[in-house]
């Protein structure tokens, strides 16, 4: 059963409000919900929040053997599947044009946009490497989903630590985290996503961050992502609105400086759980 | 009062009993040991004479009941009919002809995407629901119909059947600041209209803020997200 689009009243109300530039939640068109992010016991488990949208991601690792084409780099693979927990309107098994689309932006932004270091997962060339997985599941659709999804991917990616690794001639050591702290992969840079909305009436302003009806209703998205240190990762445009050139520098330039505030969120939430885990050393 | 999760035995005995929602009679073959199990979580409620037993509990998915008014919005034309999304598991049917006055040439003109007031005239298990928009035993509208305008508030059922309570705080609270016009489904969905689109928005934000399944405001919390919103 395909999701009904939103009803006519609905849809009327939200154009009228949006005109006067009134969000349903209270937000100014270019704000963000403030993500909530919640680590578990474990290390590289994420559950990040925006408003009702809820994403879990987990990292883990294993050793494997490199492929022959690339003996020197570690493997990333992200897992994303979203099952109809999020919502009564996906179905299993059968992918949606929506969960195409965030599979592949996920790609693009944790894996190909290079945040991780893959030369630094490598143990023994051609021998050993890490296996990095990352797993994400879709708790809950209140809408933009993607941004959710990529911060927690990213936070979860952060937050994971692996275990020390000693190389003696070829013989590979594991130690135990008890044994040796373990180490946190090496991240070049931390990508942010961020999608506007727009929406048909060219008078509308986009809004930043659409919540689920807002997304429905909207003519188009406008996904980009990109770092604190000002580096454009992936842009990526849905829909047939017509963008001037200006327009959008103007929300790259809006991006730029919500990607700071972001940072420093995470930074800061991720210095807060870490020093909940210190552990005496004897 | 007890929580009780789905499939357990109730031992429930009256000579007029009556069984509530989430409560069902399984029959079998000898008659003798017919029992009750519960269909839902929730608490366990009786009446103070034990007559009437249900279980109360939350959940988001709508399970259509006979007699029940939801909002329902027009997914599709049918040849004497409607096709109507009630956010159950399955869409429900309107007959052309259960609305007030309505006959073979006067029909209701409904557009794909509007929004119905009805009440489920038929739920059962195998088959199809069917709304009606009419009050059974006059015939007169009631209320039900088309709902143009206004703005659809998505709910918890509980939030929904609290919003029927006329001694839930909330509407009387809102109502008292500003003129408003409301239609509650069973469904988890309420139509809201007031005259501006601010106070729709207030509306929407405060049966968000006052439902159990999120933050769950009490009188006073919603009296001070009220004050920030400056109503």
């Amino acid at each position: 059963m395909r999701p009904p689009s939103p009803s006519i009243p609905e849809k009327e109300f939200l154009f009228s409000s949006l005109k006067q530039s009134l969000r349903l939640d209270g937000r100014l068109p270019l704000e963000i919900r403030t993500p909530i992010l919640t680590f578990g016991s474990e290390l590289g488990w994420v559950e990040c929040s925006l408003g009702k949208t809820r994403v879990m991601a987990q990292v883990d690792a294993k050793m494997v053997k490199p492929p022959p084409e690339r003996p020197f780099e570690g493997l990333i693979t992200i897992h994303s599947e979203i099952s109809p927990m999020a919502s009564s309107d996906y179905e299993p098994g059968r992918p949606s044009e929506e969960e195409v689309t965030i599979t592949r932006m996920l790609d693009k932004v944790l894996r190909r946009s290079d945040a991780v270091d893959k030369e630094s997962l490598c143990i023994l060339a051609g021998q050993r490497v890490w296996h990095i997985r990352l797993t994400l599941h879709f708790l809950a659709d209140s809408g933009n989903m993607l941004d959710c999804a990529c911060l927690a991917g990213m936070v979860a990616l952060k937050h994971f630590r692996r275990p020390d690794v000693e190389v003696i001639g070829d013989e590979v050591t594991v130690h135990l985290p008890s044994e040796r702290a373990p180490v946190p992969l090496s991240i070049h840079h931390t990508p942010f996503c961020f999608t506007f909305a727009f929406f048909p009436d060219p008078d509308t302003t986009p809004v930043l961050d659409p919540t689920q009806l807002e997304q429905r209703l909207s003519a188009g998205l406008f996904s980009i992502s990109l770092n604190a240190q000002r580096e454009l990762c992936v842009v990526q445009k849905l829909g047939g609105v017509p963008l001037p050139v200006d327009e959008v520098l103007r929300i790259v330039n809006i991006a730029v400086q919500k990607a700071g505030e972001l940072n420093s969120l995470v930074e800061a939430r991720l210095r807060e759980d870490w020093a909940c885990r210190k552990v005496e050393v004897r | 009062m007890s929580t009780v999760l789905p499939g357990k035995q109730i031992l429930a005995k009256h000579v007029n009993l009556k069984l509530g929602p989430g409560l069902l009679q399984s029959s079998s073959a000898n008659a003798t040991d017919s029992s009750i199990i519960t269909t839902r979580t929730g608490v366990l409620i009786h009446s103070t004479n034990k007559s009437k037993w249900w279980v109360e509990g939350n959940s988001r998915r709508y399970v259509p009941a006979a007699q029940e008014s939801v909002i329902g919005m027009v997914i599709q034309k049918l040849g004497e009919g409607f096709r109507v999304d009630i956010g159950a598991a399955h869409y429900a049917s309107l007959d052309g002809l259960a609305f007030e006055g309505a006959s073979k040439r006067n029909k209701p003109n409904l557009k794909v995407g509007c929004l119905v007031y009805a009440r489920v005239s038929l739920a059962h298990k195998d088959m199809e629901p069917e709304l009606e928009c009419f009050e059974a035993q006059t015939r007169k509208s009631e209320g039900f119909g088309e709902v143009k305008g206004g703005f659809l508030v998505r709910c918890s059922l509980k939030m929904c059947r609290e919003l029927l309570d006329p001694n839930h705080f909330l509407l009387p609270l809102l109502g008292g600041r500003f003129p408003l016009e409301v239609a509650v489904g069973m469904n988890g969905r309420v139509w809201v209209n007031a005259k501006e689109p601010k106070l729709v928005i207030v509306i929407s934000r405060c049966i968000e803020a006052a439902d159990p399944d999120g933050s769950g405001l009490n009188e006073t919390g919603v009296k001070t997200l009220l004050g920030e919103l400056d109503v």
